[in-house]
């Protein structure tokens, strides 16, 4: 393994006396579902006026206060539906938290799932411009960096043929290869590196280990707890929508373990 | 490790966030490369496995005018030229049924797209009803080639008809605007508005002279038509060959900016509910 040194207390140093990127105070996220699912505005006429319409809350996120310094891997863990994907989703203002104040400087950019926002009829040149817009990029932007996504993505000639002809580890890449173009300032990788053969991860992992080493914030959603432990620089553990534990990844990833350990022993 | 020298950071406060009209106006600006893209995508995605392509816009409103006239041209012999009396009105009222259904459906295609990524959320309706805009102007080729055919004069006011389209094209985005953020509490509000769309059709002299609503109501039933005066706005200057009066533009910009001011007050204010809903 030829990543960076597991404990460079070093780079943790330098890290903590940077400028906050993401600040996070009593943030929560409640989902509000009708009891009874109301398809239609005639159903919830008929409803109202019964006063039959309740509402169930569910708490996603509950209080999370978090700091993340500009430059810091930030390991995000839990067990599914702890609030991990909600956590991201917040901070890259996909949804708007139900209570509590955020505070994010920089740009964030987000690693969209495999192929989301590709068109099928379209070139991968078409898809190109679409998909680096959908980051927020102009035109000019985008033509510039064309030739170097075309190098990462390696489409053999494919490049004018329509989307649907392509296989899904073309997509895989070219998705990968378009959204990590341009240097992020903070960057969020949810699950991205489950998918593709040894060799498009090892190409993936050289360049995030690129963004560490060039001080952008990242920060990774994963349930491969090697991978934590050796890029990231702090993690948090989510259970419930709360975090029950923040701070050195050891102690973190130990905390995960007992966790699933007991949730396990009492399953038996 | 390398700091990054002289990096400009843009700072985001949820606590201090200002208007959120004026910050999703902002950020569309930003976003003006993704407008353009996804147009592109509509405009080019639709016709790309057709074999007629484009020609489909153009020939639509020419099919539907010919039926038309074979219907009514003896009912309305009184109107001149009937074919272009009907086609100059349907490819106003066309653009705006067509853009604001558009606008609809695109924020539930959208809406997938909204739980990944940030983007302005008025994005896919913007982008809808631009993608009308070209179709618009693509179906004034063959309104113009039919004008020649029938011998219908040119005047010097057709130059008047982008400022038609534009208050038109400002109507339509806010009244998409509105329907979608309904849309996203009860979906059959779509069903809803397809059906409305039509009564809305009748309701408005498209197909048939005004002078035909009896006099009672005449006043009623146009006055309060928002489409009556828009629809006039790029008919007139068309058909008849003037330029509509100061009056009739006076209320076209009024009731056209009015409708996005409010779609676009109630839209940003919902529109966080885009990704805690579907």
């Amino acid at each position: 393994m030829n990543s960076p040194i597991v404990h460079d207390h070093e780079r943790l140093a330098m890290i903590t006396h940077s400028p906050i990127a993401i600040h996070l105070e009593d943030i929560s996220v409640r989902y509000r579902k009708p009891e009874v699912e109301i398809r239609s505005f005639k159903e919830f006429t008929i409803q109202y006026f019964q006063r039959r319409i309740r509402m169930q809350d569910f708490w996603a996120l509950r209080n999370i206060n978090l700091d993340i310094y500009r430059g810091e891997t930030f390991g995000v863990i839990g067990r599914n539906g702890a609030g991990k994907t909600t956590l991201l989703k917040v901070i890259s203002r996909v949804i708007a938290p139900t209570k509590g104040r955020m505070i994010v400087e920089g740009e964030v950019a987000p690693l969209l799932e495999c192929g989301a926002g590709f068109q099928a009829e379209m070139t991968g040149r078409e898809n190109i411009l679409l998909y680096g817009s959908l980051l927020g990029h102009s035109h000019q932007q985008i033509k510039e960096h064309i030739p170097e996504i075309l190098d990462f993505a390696q489409l053999d000639g494919f490049i004018d043929a329509p989307l649907r002809m392509y296989s899904s580890g073309m997509i895989a890449r070219l998705g990968f290869a378009v959204a990590t173009s341009w240097k992020p300032q903070i960057l969020i990788l949810d699950e991205i590196l489950a998918v593709g053969d040894e060799a498009f991860k090892k190409k993936c992992k050289a360049r995030i280990d690129g963004f560490r080493a060039e001080g952008a914030t990242i920060l990774l959603v994963t349930h491969d707890m090697d991978l934590i432990l050796k890029k990231c620089d702090r993690a948090a553990l989510l259970e419930g929508g709360s975090i029950v534990d923040q701070g050195d990844v050891h102690q973190v990833v130990k905390r995960y373990r007992s966790v699933i350990e007991l949730s396990e022993t009492t399953q038996r | 490790m390398r700091l990054a020298k002289a990096e400009h950071f843009v700072r985001f406060d949820s606590g201090n966030r200002g208007s959120l009209a004026v910050e999703e106006t902002r950020n569309l600006i930003k976003y003006r490369e993704l407008i353009m893209q996804l147009i592109r995508r509509d405009v080019v995605s639709r016709y790309k496995r057709s074999f007629l392509g484009v020609a489909w816009t153009m020939l639509n409103p020419l099919g539907t005018m010919l039926i038309l006239t074979l219907v009514f041209s003896n009912l309305f012999h009184s109107v001149n030229s009937y074919p272009i009396f009907i086609l100059s009105g349907l490819i106003g009222w066309n653009f705006f049924s067509q853009a604001t259904i558009a606008a609809l459906s695109q924020n539930v295609w959208g809406g997938s797209l909204l739980h990944k990524v940030y983007l302005p959320r008025t994005a896919f309706t913007v982008s809808a009803i631009g993608t009308g805009v070209v179709n618009l102007l693509l179906s004034l080729i063959p309104l113009f080639i039919i004008m020649v055919i029938l011998g219908q004069p040119f005047r010097i006011f057709v130059l008047f008809l982008p400022v038609s389209i534009i208050l038109l094209t400002i109507f339509s985005l806010g009244i998409g605007l509105l329907v979608s953020t309904l849309a996203l509490y009860f979906p059959d509000v779509v069903d809803m508005y397809h059906i409305g769309l039509t009564a809305w059709m009748y309701l408005t002299p498209i197909i048939y002279p005004s002078e035909i609503i009896p006099e009672v109501y005449r006043r009623w039933v146009l006055a309060f038509n928002p489409m009556y005066y828009l629809v006039e706005m790029i008919r007139q200057p068309i058909y008849e060959g003037r330029i509509p009066s100061g009056e009739m533009l006076g209320i076209s910009i009024g009731i056209s900016i009015a409708a996005l001011i409010i779609g676009w007050l109630v839209f940003t204010w919902k529109a966080n509910e885009f990704t805690y809903r579907t």
